[in-house]
């Protein structure tokens, strides 16, 4: 194998002519996923397959005291029984945070939480056979609030690490004078929010399948970390990763509720070891609202002080997260409702304070946005309401508060492209918002917002590359082999297209192995909108590199220099392609070559906490909605909603404006009705038709506007779009019913009753609002004072 | 996924002999025809019937015919589809029309029967979950337990009526015949429900529901408006009916029928009589809403907010009470 070493060309905007780049070119995976003929996880048939069911726990809270089997051996068909003596070893996603079993031997912490698990020659002997199981409890106070989790259990804590009470983790920081700062506003507002938790609703199942063959274990299954859950198994199975293959299974959805390792692919794999069979389990709908690991409900308390003007001076955040029963990605999922208020508005002085406590609720962690729409939504509706104080326009308010460019935050983030002005500007003058007309119960709201391209760091500490990548070139065509996982967003398109762009060819003639811990290079998974940006980056370096090769032989042949060879529709200057190829084949062998990105390690600060919210680059959107509500009902109908977003440059415009759409769509959901709500300590509504989730019907017209800035950085100067696009929409709708009905919901989801609730506040003379009353009291711990980067280090 | 559990299915060659087979076969058996209704519920172990005595073949179950009186006879195995496409139908019988293209999404219309819309299960969020998850909430009477979990102190099951159908069919004042094993009666739609949510039917359990009677349409329009969360596909957490005659501008007669605010329709025809021998106007129709609404009792058992559906229910009245004025063919269900 031939690996180049030479250093490729990073210019982001290379003069030349992009012949796919930025075109609205159908999906690689498109046809097949059209056609049906995807075969997702659970369409893995293999011979001999038998199928797991998991007994869960009934109790929000309780200590096992003893779980009996013996039943199920003289059931017919089953294979094997899993308790949670079989699986000791503790887990989780964050190392700080390793507190899950994949069977619960000790203690339940959630209704759904697993605690046996049968494999069975079917799924209704499998079934039958953990119902034949008996498990002793004895309950435990259950704790169902914020409020609840704060004050010490009357039992014990559900957690024996965190603490005092249930608290999981606490953060204060704070970041220049803010007392100064307050000490200098002309006008201070406070205000108190809270945004409830959902879930990320997938239309596909979590499915997993495993089969243990020659010292080999292989797990297909619907993960969009397919690195992290390999780590996971080696911890768990107490096998060496050479010896387990980790396969990312074509995705119906993830939106970060496939992101950590989970049970299911923990016991798959020991029930396959311990049979000899293939085992697959494919949860049920109400399995996967129990997986959850949705978005946390959050309830906020902001104070922000501005000069007369509607400058910001200062800044005060705090936020309590209610966590559900283990950690996931908790501590960073806490530390981001902090981190990003400052990417869109120039804050000099800001503190932060966060708490998150564990509840017996279906574990909560990343969701498209991950931690930052809740701080968003507060924040933007808390600068109307300052805009509206002071009497300042709510856009103009914003534009005299914006980062600039190439500058680093008080929270030491580093500022690079950023368009904030511009989808300002296009999605304002497409909506029309500054030059409305007035009709009685329409309302037209606005937001911005910015996300990450990718977080800086790793989720454990590792100076490894963040993605890699193999290009291998033969007679038999162009392989590229890279872990980064295709969840339905587009990666597998980026990096065709990429490829392509580089080699000359189509999308089409580019074989992708991807998401295969087994047969491509590690990457750290599809969560934080980190594939086009870092494997973009990784697979156009390993790319030109081939292309360095072939140009040099086609070069030799023609008797030129490989700068005069054009590489283009299928052709190396005059060479087809695959002539190209056999010349470099006979001059060197095997063609191979390599790509790999690391963010650059000046990214964020280096305080405790500061690894949360760093990244190469930001994304920036912009939203209008336009709706009108029935002031005797709340009901809404949306009209209409602009979203401006600032890609830095599409690699596919179709692709991106399908994620701007879908972005849109679930922000809209979350804005207008869905809720993981819990009575009684069970989740109130398991059901595709119970929890309620938008419908093509409540979906209005959306137009999407692309502003390109061209990172410096990113992949032809890309992006991201997974995310950013969500997180204006669920403050603009808030702010389009204050704007019809002059009413505040400070609270997310937006409903009619909530609506009717704060109209009928106004009618009685009280404050037109529906919201929290009061923040509790957090044993907050000292605050970390950090020096705000100096002014030479602001303007990068 | 959720698996059908085993089941026999028997196929009989008529509605009498369907009768027969249910009372053979006494509570083990329950009728299936488009099955939307009762699958899922067999999925998640809501009712548990070894026998299924189908009704979706019978032929006989299939047809629209229009009678000599005037009215019309509809199978109930006519689909909520068929119901929504059929001309005479729909110029005929509006409001009933209307409520049979709002129930659920087009597949599941495509399925559905008008007799299986009829005699739709209760609804409850105590209920209409999974073994597991009644397991840990703790059983209710209407399966499995012994008390009404969303209201605890009640003797009965609270259960919501769900049927969008009934409704204007009470309003319309049609009946249903139903076959049993001794033979063919008619009863008023109104008599076919009773106030619990567990028994909620007063047919016996070896009749089968075979036709609904609509009768002659002599001037009376109905309207339905339905409030859910999503148009596309949920259940009502409101329903109103509202049926009205009139000469020129002037009531003469107004009945008004609720679903979902308890566990039958509620007829609250008595709340119209003020609107009797006059002109619609804004005052008097919020004044009939504002009564008609009061024997509706939302509980905790839904989506949405208790307390916002019962001032939906006033709300809705009011609506469906202009609708039913309109001659013309309004599409949309709730006018802004």
């Amino acid at each position: 194998m031939r690996a180049a070493t030479t250093e490729p060309d990073r210019d982001p905007s290379p003069g030349g002519e992009l012949r796919l780049v930025g075109k609205p070119l159908p999906r690689v995976d498109g046809v097949a996923k059209v056609k049906g003929a995807t075969a997702y996880a659970d369409d893995i048939e293999l011979p001999g397959t038998l199928y797991c069911k998991f007994l869960r726990s009934h109790h929000p809270h309780a200590r096992v005291l003893s779980v009996d089997t013996s039943a199920v051996s003289s059931i017919t068909g089953v294979a094997a029984v899993l308790t949670g003596q079989d699986l000791p070893t503790k887990y989780g996603i964050m190392p700080t945070s390793e507190d899950e079993r994949a069977l619960e031997s000790e203690k339940v912490r959630y209704v759904g939480d697993p605690v046996a698990a049968v494999a069975a020659v079917d799924e209704e002997t499998a079934l039958a056979a953990c119902r034949a199981i008996r498990v002793e409890y004895e309950p435990l106070e259950a704790i169902e609030s914020i409020e609840q989790a704060l004050v010490p259990p009357v039992d014990e804590p559900i957690h024996d690490y965190g603490g005092p009470a249930n608290i999981h983790r606490l953060a204060a920081l704070e970041f220049g004078e803010v007392d100064d700062g307050f000490a200098r506003a002309d006008h201070i507002r406070e205000d108190l929010f809270f945004f409830e938790g959902n879930t990320h609703l997938p239309m596909e199942q979590h499915s997993s399948i495993a089969v243990d063959v020659g010292d080999q274990l292989t797990l297909w299954s619907s993960t969009q970390t397919p690195h992290y859950v390999h780590r996971t198994l080696s911890r768990v199975l107490h096998l060496p990763m050479g010896h387990i293959r980790v396969v990312a299974a074509p995705h119906g959805g993830g939106f970060g509720g496939k992101t950590d390792p989970f049970s299911h692919e923990i016991v798959v794999c020991k029930l396959a070891m311990l049979t000899g069979h293939p085992v697959k389990c494919t949860l049920t709908r109400e399995e996967v609202f129990y997986a959850h690991r949705g978005r946390h409900p959050v309830l906020m308390w902001v104070r922000t002080g501005v000069s007369s003007d509607g400058k910001i001076l200062a800044m005060h955040f705090r936020t309590a997260l209610d966590g559900g029963a283990y950690g996931s990605y908790g501590p960073a999922s806490m530390l981001y409702t902090g981190a990003l208020q400052t990417t869109t508005y120039d804050i000099p002085a800001y503190r932060f304070e966060g708490v998150r406590v564990f509840t017996n609720k279906a574990p909560c962690g990343p969701k498209r946005g991950h931690g930052t729409p809740q701080p968003r939504f507060a924040l933007e509706v808390h600068l109307d309401k300052i805009a509206e104080e002071i009497g300042v326009d709510p856009v103009e308010l914003r534009r005299r508060n914006y980062v600039k460019p190439y500058t680093r935050t008080v929270n030491w983030l580093r500022i690079t492209s950023c368009g904030i002005e511009e989808v300002t500007d296009r999605v304002v003058e497409a909506s029309g918002f500054t030059r409305r007309t007035r009709r009685p119960g329409h309302g037209m709201g606005f937001a911005v917002s910015s996300y990450m391209c990718g977080a800086g760091l790793p989720i454990y500490w590792n100076n490894m590359p963040h993605t890699e990548c193999v290009i291998q070139v033969s007679r038999g065509g162009v392989t590229l082999s890279c872990g980064a996982t295709e969840i339905g967003q587009g990666s597998d398109s980026v990096l065709a297209t990429v490829a392509a762009e580089e080699l000359g060819l189509w999308p089409n003639d580019i074989r992708l192995v991807t998401g295969d811990t087994g047969l491509a290079p590690v990457d750290l998974g599809s969560y934080s909108s980190r594939v086009t940006f870092m494997a973009g980056n990784a697979v156009r370096d390993a790319a030109r590199r081939m292309r360095e090769i072939l140009t040099g032989v086609a070069a030799e042949k023609m008797g030129c220099s490989p700068a005069e060879i054009e590489v283009r529709d299928g052709k190396v200057g005059e060479l087809a392609f695959e002539d190209a190829v056999v010349a470099a084949q006979e001059r060197f062998g095997a063609l191979s070559t390599h790509g790999s990105y690391t963010p650059p390690s000046n990214l964020g600060g280096s305080f405790k906490g500061a690894g949360v919210g760093p990244s190469p680059s930001y994304s920036y959107s912009a939203a209008v909605v336009d709706l009108d509500v029935d002031p005797r009902s709340g009901e809404l109908h949306l009209n209409k909603v602009w979203l401006a977003h600032d890609i830095g440059r599409p690699i596919n415009a179709l692709a991106v404006k399908g994620q701007v759409e879908g972005g849109v769509y679930m922000g809209l959901g979350e804005a207008m009705m869905e809720a993981q709500a819990y009575r009684h300590g069970l989740h109130k509504q398991p059901s595709m038709l119970d929890y309620k989730s938008p419908t093509f019907l409540e979906m209005p017209e959306v137009e999407t506007i692309l502003v390109e800035t061209i990172d410096p950085e990113g992949p032809y100067g890309a992006k991201e779009v997974g995310q950013g696009p969500l997180l204006p929409v669920i403050p603009a709708v808030a702010s389009a019913v204050h704007d019809a009905l002059g009413v505040w919901v400070d609270e997310v989801p937006v409903t009619p009753d909530k609506i009717m609730r704060a109209l009928d506040a106004k009618a009685k003379g009280r404050d037109g609002r529906f919201g929290p009353k009061s923040f509790p009291d957090v044993p907050y711990p000292t605050m970390v004072k950090v020096a705000p980067p100096d002014a030479a280090a602001t303007a990068l | 996924m959720l698996r059908l559990p085993r089941f026999s299915y028997l196929r009989p060659g008529s509605a009498a002999e369907a009768a027969q087979l249910l009372a053979e076969h006494g509570s083990q058996a329950r009728l299936v025809a488009g099955g939307t209704d009762l699958l899922p519920k067999m999925k998640r172990g809501q009712v548990e019937p070894e026998v299924l005595v189908g009704l979706g073949h019978l032929g006989e179950l299939r047809q629209v015919r229009a009678r000599d009186d005037g009215g019309f006879d509809v199978g109930a195995g006519v689909t909520l589809s068929e119901v929504g496409a059929h001309p005479q139908l729909r110029a005929a019988y509006r409001g009933y029309v209307r409520a049979s293209a709002l129930v659920s999404s087009p597949a599941l219309r495509n399925a559905g029967t008008i007799g299986g819309n009829l005699c739709v299960d209760t609804r409850c969020n105590y209920y209409d979950m999974s073994y597991e998850w009644r397991q840990a909430v703790g059983f209710c009477m209407k399966k499995d337990g012994d008390i009404c979990r969303v209201a605890p102190a009640s003797a009965t099951c609270r259960a919501i009526a769900s049927s969008d159908t009934a409704p204007v069919a009470i309003a319309l004042g049609a009946s249903v015949v139903l076959v049993g094993p001794e033979g063919e009666r008619e009863v008023p739609v109104a008599s076919l429900y009773q106030d619990d949510g567990q028994f909620y039917l007063t047919k016996a359990d070896d009749e089968v529901l075979v036709s609904l009677r609509l009768p002659k349409p002599d001037g009376w329009r109905s309207s339905y408006v339905k409030v859910r969360s999503r148009d596309s596909i949920d259940f009502p957490v409101v329903g109103v009916a509202a049926a009205m005659k009139m000469t020129g501008p002037v009531v003469e007669a107004c009945r008004i029928v609720l679903t979902a605010v308890g566990p039958q329709p509620l007829d609250v025809s008595g709340a119209a009589e003020a609107l009797l021998g006059r002109e619609l106007d804004d005052a008097a129709v919020e004044e009939v809403a504002l009564q008609a609404a009061k024997p509706a009792r939302p509980l905790d058992n839904a989506d949405l907010g208790y307390v916002w559906r019962k001032r939906m229910t006033r709300i809705a009245i009011e609506q469906a009470i202009w609708e039913a004025r309109t001659t013309s063919s309004t599409t949309s269900s709730r006018p802004a």
